[in-house]
């Protein structure tokens, strides 16, 4: 596969393309909002948290394939989770993309077995420019939880 | 077509390669590529006359000040203006800085106009938005015609006494549009407005000769006309000049420093506070040179001949979408476009990967994009060292990100 090919998976044009969870949450939620001021990417989320759980999520926003489609997997791979596994996630998310320092959470025996779909967003480390794309979602996502579990204070 | 292809021998950088490609450079509107006479020139100043400029009386001084002035002389003789009424800045962001700071704070008041237009560059926007909110004034924007130049047909309605300021770009760096400078101009004189031009785009693309266009001040770039960085100009009528504040105080700005005041040294001086970019300076004139030995009629003409080819075959590719004019007369070498739902930053991407430069974004114009209804676009900039087989490699490559983005 070429380079290119590894990046733009299928998988992650599907997500690109089909959204999951977009749109805003009618209950009661925290909302945090992140950009990309240099390549105009905008990513805004609303997570639910009950009991310490992330009962539900939605997303808005616009950008790139990459900063949408890390932002809609990221949607699936939170809601159930708790704030703690949510953080451990994200973690694990950002040394899978070299954005913090670690030993790589993926098995290359077994793909997609620790972080799923968002496994295929690996081919974005050959394009450093782009990280920041994936990271968008992540790192708005860190703002929610933070807001989420300041309240409980 | 014009024939200015031998000239790429002169730019070193493009002859090297990216990501196994020969680098196809299309972001000349973002910055430009430089010839080896404006390298060598900064090159022999710092490595025969380095010196600090106005100070001193050694040999070295002399020489160093008298490059720094020589290259005034010689990048206004470019816009065919006079030495003493052009100042160097850092570029134009800096420049309309100086005239928004300077010009705006003291003439600008409650309920006055600032008439821009929406395709403008934050740096002709920002400015004024923070002088507005110094002296509460207001930014009042045209908007565009459906081949995105700038509307006029409205402007009676929004021009009257209460416009202080009308300013706009020459050329715009998203759409390529160039400005309707007589119809803004006349219109300002009308209400005896203030006329700023951004010709960040302008001046480096055609002939631009200020005794000919009637505007009070005008900016531009010299890391967008083949010089290098960190300097640019600012050319303003000299009563407009003299009646303009300096908006930083320091080192050869003043005349005589008392312990609690000062008066400011004469125009273009009061505005350069501190040691200037010398280096830049002389490399900007290198530049001029450089340009006027082409002939800027001949580099307008050999970018018309380029977009006009690139447009025609831009339209050859299913989905994309020019957002500026399809007249060639009404418009510059710089083409931005959408194709189907590859985002701009995507398209950058797959570009790339085959050596080809170009931007993708909100070009420093985000009203622009809401105004347009667009999250960024796209944009392919030619200069005069562009060849047509380098839009050929582009749409061979917008092609290929058809099919990686699974569009047939
Ligand atoms: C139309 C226009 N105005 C202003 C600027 C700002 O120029 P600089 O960044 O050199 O100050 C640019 C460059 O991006 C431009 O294209």
């Amino acid at each position: 596969m070429s380079q290119l090919d590894e990046l733009y998976r299928e998988v992650i044009l599907d997500h690109y393309r089909n959204p999951r969870k977009r749109g805003s949450l009618k209950g009661p939620h925290v909302h945090a909002e992140g950009n990309n001021p240099s390549c105009g990417d905008e990513f805004a989320l609303d997570v639910a948290v009950e009991d310490g759980l992330i009962i539900d999520a939605a997303m808005q926003g616009q950008g790139c394939s990459i900063s949408q489609a890390s932002g809609s997997m990221m949607m699936d791979a939170i809601v159930g989770k708790s704030i703690d596994e949510a953080r451990d996630l994200t973690h694990k998310f950002k040394v899978m993309m070299t954005i913090v320092d670690g030993d790589s959470p993926v098995d290359p025996e077994r793909p997609g077995a620790v972080l799923g779909d968002l496994e295929a967003l690996q081919g974005v480390r050959r394009f450093p420019v782009r990280i920041k794309c994936a990271d968008l979602a992540w790192t708005t996502l860190s703002e929610a939880l933070d807001r989420a579990t300041d309240g409980d204070r | 077509m014009s024939d200015l292809r031998s000239l790429r021998a002169d730019f070193p950088i493009l002859s090297r390669e990216v990501n196994g490609h020969k680098l196809v450079y299309l972001d000349s509107a973002a910055t430009t590529q430089k010839p080896v006479s404006v390298l060598d020139a900064m090159d022999r100043y710092y490595r025969n006359s380095n010196a600090n400029v106005h100070r001193g009386a050694h040999t070295l001084s002399n020489e160093a000040t008298e490059m720094y002035e020589g290259a005034r002389v010689k990048v206004a003789s470019f816009i065919g203006a006079q030495a003493a009424q052009t100042v160097f800045t850092r570029g134009t962001t800096t420049a309309i800085n100086h005239i928004a700071y300077g010009w705006g704070l003291d003439h600008l008041g409650e309920g006055d106009r600032i008439l821009v237009t929406i395709a403008e560059h934050h740096a002709n926007l920002v400015p004024w938005q923070i002088i507005a909110r110094h002296t509460g004034a207001e930014l009042v924007y045209l908007e565009l015609t459906d081949d995105y130049t700038v509307d006029t047909s409205d402007l009676e309605a929004v021009l009257d006494e209460r416009v202080k300021v009308v300013a706009f770009s020459g050329m715009s760096n998203v759409t390529g549009a160039l400005g309707p400078i007589d119809v803004l101009g006349k219109a300002a004189r009308s209400v005896g407005a203030l006329i700023v031009l951004d010709a960040a785009q302008l001046v480096p693309h055609s002939p631009v000769d200020v005794t000919e266009v009637d505007v009070d001040f005008m900016a531009f770039s010299a890391h967008k006309m083949l010089g290098p960085t960190g300097i640019g100009a600012l050319w303003g009528k000299a009563e407009r000049l003299e009646e303009m504040e300096p908006t930083e105080g320091g080192g050869e700005m003043i005349n005589m420093v008392e312990r609690q005041t000062s008066t400011w040294a004469p125009v273009p001086h009061k505005f350069e506070a501190g040691t200037p970019p010398i280096a830049e300076a002389v490399g900007f004139a290198a530049a001029v040179d450089y340009l006027t030995a082409v002939g800027m009629e001949n580099i307008a003409l050999h970018e018309q001949e380029l977009t006009t080819y690139a447009l025609e075959r831009l339209s050859e590719i299913p989905d994309l979408k020019v957002y500026g004019p399809k007249d060639v007369t009404h418009r510059g070498g710089t083409v931005s476009f959408e194709l189907a739902d590859i985002h701009p930053h995507d398209i950058a991407t797959i570009l790339d990967q085959d050596g080809i430069a170009v931007r993708a974004g909100h070009h420093c114009a985000r009203p622009l994009m809401k105004y347009l209804d667009v999250p960024a676009t796209a944009r392919a900039s030619f200069y005069l060292y562009n060849v047509p087989e380098e839009v050929d490699l582009l749409v061979d490559s917008l092609m290929n990100a058809r099919r990686i983005f699974g569009i047939a």
